[in-house]
């Protein structure tokens, strides 16, 4: 019998259990790929994507030391892009990480603007205190003070992509920084509404 | 027709404009044979290793323009190893020594080196067009050769090549006497570039119509460029930022108003946003506009841009342009007629940015749409259905999901029904890849309905060797088939051997194909060459224990006349 691998049927059970998978786990995928990801699996190598998948990520065997755990599959040749391509980007994504990224942010009532750079920062939670820190000098209030009503005083907002100003705070951290243009600090009678910042 | 003398039969021959007619008569009868070798001027050679430099140069002595392709297409995503082949050189050295007439050349995907470009420039006295598309090998030092001895240089076109900087000196190498260039594309170097040098030349050529930069081309530059090259029809900016405002911006905002004859536009490295006004005034007349190398240039930015450009014919840009950005683009580009949505994050789990939305927003906006590249994060049936209905006149498909393997994510459903669509409503498609979930199903509808096929790339998908089969059984036209990841084996491969002989190529790699199935099609046809292409820490390996039940990595079939190559690698082994 040509063709196909070496592996018999019980080999094949085995295989199974440590399989490399093309695609997220749990989903139909059909019996054509359990036979061939051994074989290539010093090439390929699969991993779930995190944010995407709902069930609990398959157990991975991965050949690459070094690679990062947030990082997509990486299989050689995928996506097919001409390398001179991928290495531009590559060139400009590490342009853009070395460079900051600097946005300006009003605050209501102060009398000029503060610029800050949101890549030093890891989170939310550290962007609203410097924030605090940098704005307090205005004593027009604690950004994060609530009055009686238990509403913010403040709100922080910024501008996206398309122009809106949105409340900071609801898309995940790495869309936000991609998003945000820049960023006011509104304060609470115009924000009335907006809702607490995480 | 033996009446005919022969100066008249080949005046006629003078009338052949495709490579085609000119093969097909040339086969017709001796006589006509004979006249047409004689007339050829043009010679498009698909495969570098399907005929040797010296019998084109011996069949062909009145060439004056020459074509050829080295590398395999998947070499574009590093599937084949670094040394493998398509060397330039013998060419150069056939027709340096044999016809030295040559005034064109044109090489895709081969290795380059500086010594080629030299004998280029020293051997060739009426050399006018050098066009070099995703080559390597060569340096700066090769294009200052070419700069220093073309004396009659027309063009000069370098398309995302990997090329070693050496210094901008190459530029000032262009003689003063040297007016005659029309088309300067340097966008893919890396270094610097010597202002004043770049300049100069340009006020001195009066016919230059095409001009692309590369990064390193200031806009202050760019705008003293301008001033003294008003007739371009197609440019490439250089890094277009500006640190010092005002000055520069204003003068380059008058520049372009002035240019009426501007059609393309390209380049935008590290471009902001801030410098996008400059060009509103050209937009009405661009027919071309490449966007994939500015990552800076999204949202409202770029909509108010795409929103001037009412005579787009051809568009390419990141999927950072969104749903919502195609939908512009539906709305405004009503001439579209080839798009290209490039990934802006390659390896990220970044924000999905474009889906089957914004191609089906395109589809109905853009009826005259027929070359499509499009890098998704998902796709259906039922939007590629209705792509399929409203733009029947794709000769170009190339869709792919970012995910391999991915089903429609509405129905769990692969994507053959989708795929089918596509090609029977599609006449005339030439050029199809596929992505996605997909079972032997596509396979039958691409035999049975894409007639015209020429090109078919597959990844990741099938389910059993009657794939394979049901398209080497059906595309009568198919010349190159490429397939990685799929579960094809020595079955299909063996088939229908004669096939091959009718098809430029086959790559497969990672399928299911062995060494005895390579040996077998090797045997049976003694006019394809089969390669088996071993990772490099491999073939040492396979020398000891050369199984032939052992699965081939990778297999590269073509049909040639030279026979074996002999400057393949240790890791190719030619059987």
């Amino acid at each position: 019998m040509e063709g196909g691998g070496s592996y018999e049927s019980g080999d094949l059970d085995n295989l199974k259990a440590t399989e490399l998978r093309l695609g997220l786990p749990g989903t139909d995928e059909p019996e054509k790929l359990p036979s061939m990801l051994p074989r290539s699996s010093k090439r390929a190598i699969l991993e779930a994507n995190e944010s995407q998948s709902k069930r609990n990520p398959s157990e991975i065997k991965s050949l690459e030391e070094d690679q990062k755990p947030a990082a997509k599959a990486q299989i050689v040749g995928w996506p097919p892009i001409r390398s001179y391509r991928k290495n531009s980007y590559q060139a400009m994504k590490m342009e853009a990480e070395t460079t900051g990224m600097y946005v300006k942010v009003s605050m209501d009532g102060a009398p000029y603007l503060r610029k800050i750079d949101l890549k030093v920062y890891e989170g939310y939670k550290e962007l609203r205190e410097a924030l605090e820190d940098m704005f307090k000098c205005f004593s027009l209030g604690e950004i994060s003070r609530m009055d009686e009503s238990n509403v913010h005083e403040y709100a922080i907002t910024y501008e996206d992509k398309d122009g809106d100003w949105m409340l900071v705070g609801d898309v995940p951290w790495e869309m936000f920084l991609s998003s945000c243009k820049r960023m006011r600090i509104m304060k609470g009678s115009e924000a009335k509404g907006l809702g607490s910042i995480p | 027709m033996t009446y005919f003398p022969e100066e008249v039969v080949e005046h006629i021959f003078d009338f052949l404009s495709s490579h085609r007619d000119h093969n097909a008569v040339s086969t017709v009868c001796k006589a006509w044979y004979r006249v047409e070798r004689l007339s050829r001027r043009s010679v498009f050679v698909g495969n570098c290793y399907a005929v040797r430099p010296e019998r084109v140069v011996a069949r062909f002595p009145g060439v004056r323009s020459l074509s050829v392709k080295g590398k395999p297409h998947f070499a574009d995503f590093n599937l084949v190893p670094d040394d493998w082949g398509g060397f330039a050189l013998p060419w150069i050295e056939a027709f340096a020594r044999g016809s030295p007439g040559l005034e064109e050349l044109r090489l895709k995907r081969m290795v380059v080196s500086d010594e080629c470009l030299e004998l280029l420039a020293r051997f060739f006295p009426n050399f006018k067009v050098l066009v070099l598309i995703s080559c390597e090998g060569f340096s700066t030092d090769g294009l200052a050769a070419i700069a220093t001895h073309c004396r009659v240089l027309r063009e000069l076109d370098l398309q995302e090549n990997e090329v070693e900087d050496r210094g901008p000196r190459w530029l000032s190498c262009f003689p003063d006497s040297c007016t005659s260039l029309v088309s300067l594309n340097f966008a893919c170097l890396k270094g610097e570039v010597n202002a004043g040098a770049l300049e100069r030349l340009v006020a001195r050529c009066p016919n230059i119509r095409t001009l692309r930069l590369n990064c390193a081309v200031s806009v202050d530059s760019l705008s003293k460029i301008l001033a003294c090259a008003p007739h371009l029809v197609d440019l490439g900016t250089g890094s277009f930022t500006i640190d010092h405002p005002a000055e520069a911006y204003h003068r380059l905002i008058n520049n372009f108003t002035k240019y009426k004859s501007l059609k393309s536009l390209s380049g935008f490295w590290d471009a902001s946003p801030r410098c996008l006004p400059a060009v509103y005034p050209i937009c009405g007349n661009l027919t071309g506009l490449n966007l994939s190398y500015a990552p800076a240039i999204q949202g409202a930015d770029l909509i108010k841009l795409i929103r001037l450009c009412l005579k787009l014919q051809r568009l390419w840009v990141l999927d950072c342009i969104g749903d919502k950005g195609l939908a512009v683009v539906a709305s405004t580009c009503k001439e579209l007629q080839e798009l290209r949505v490039f990934p802006s994050d390659v390896c990220g789990a970044g924000t999905a940015a474009v889906t089957e939305e914004g191609l089906v927003a395109i589809s109905s906006g853009c009826p005259k749409l027929n070359s499509l590249l499009y890098f998704c994060h998902q796709m259906t049936n039922a939007a590629l259905v209705t792509v399929a209905k409203n733009c029947p006149y794709f000769t170009r498909f190339r869709l792919c999901i970012l995910d391999p393997g991915k089903p429609d994510p509405v129905t769990n459903q692969p994507l053959d029904e989708g795929f089918g669509a596509i090609v029977q409503s599609c006449k005339d498609l030439r050029r199809l890849s596929l992505s996605g979930l997909l079972t032997d199903q596509v396979f039958l509808y691409i035999g049975m309905y894409a007639e015209r096929l020429e090109m078919l790339s597959i990844a990741f998908a099938g389910d059993s060797d009657k794939g394979m089969v049901y398209v080497l059984n059906g595309c009568k036209n198919l010349r190159k088939l490429e397939i990685r990841d799929s579960p094809f084996g020595d079955a299909a491969l063996l088939e229908d051997v004669g096939k091959y002989e009718t098809m430029r190529s086959l790559w497969m790699s990672s399928c299911y194909v062995t060494l005895k199935g390579c040996k077998t099609l090797a045997a049976k046809m003694p006019r394809l060459n089969v390669e088996v292409i071993n990772e490099r820490d491999e073939s040492n390996e396979m020398e000891e224990n050369p199984s032939d039940l052992r699965i081939v990595e990778k297999m590269y079939v073509y049909r040639t006349v030279a026979g074996p190559r002999n400057d393949a690698p240790d890791f190719v082994w030619m059987l």
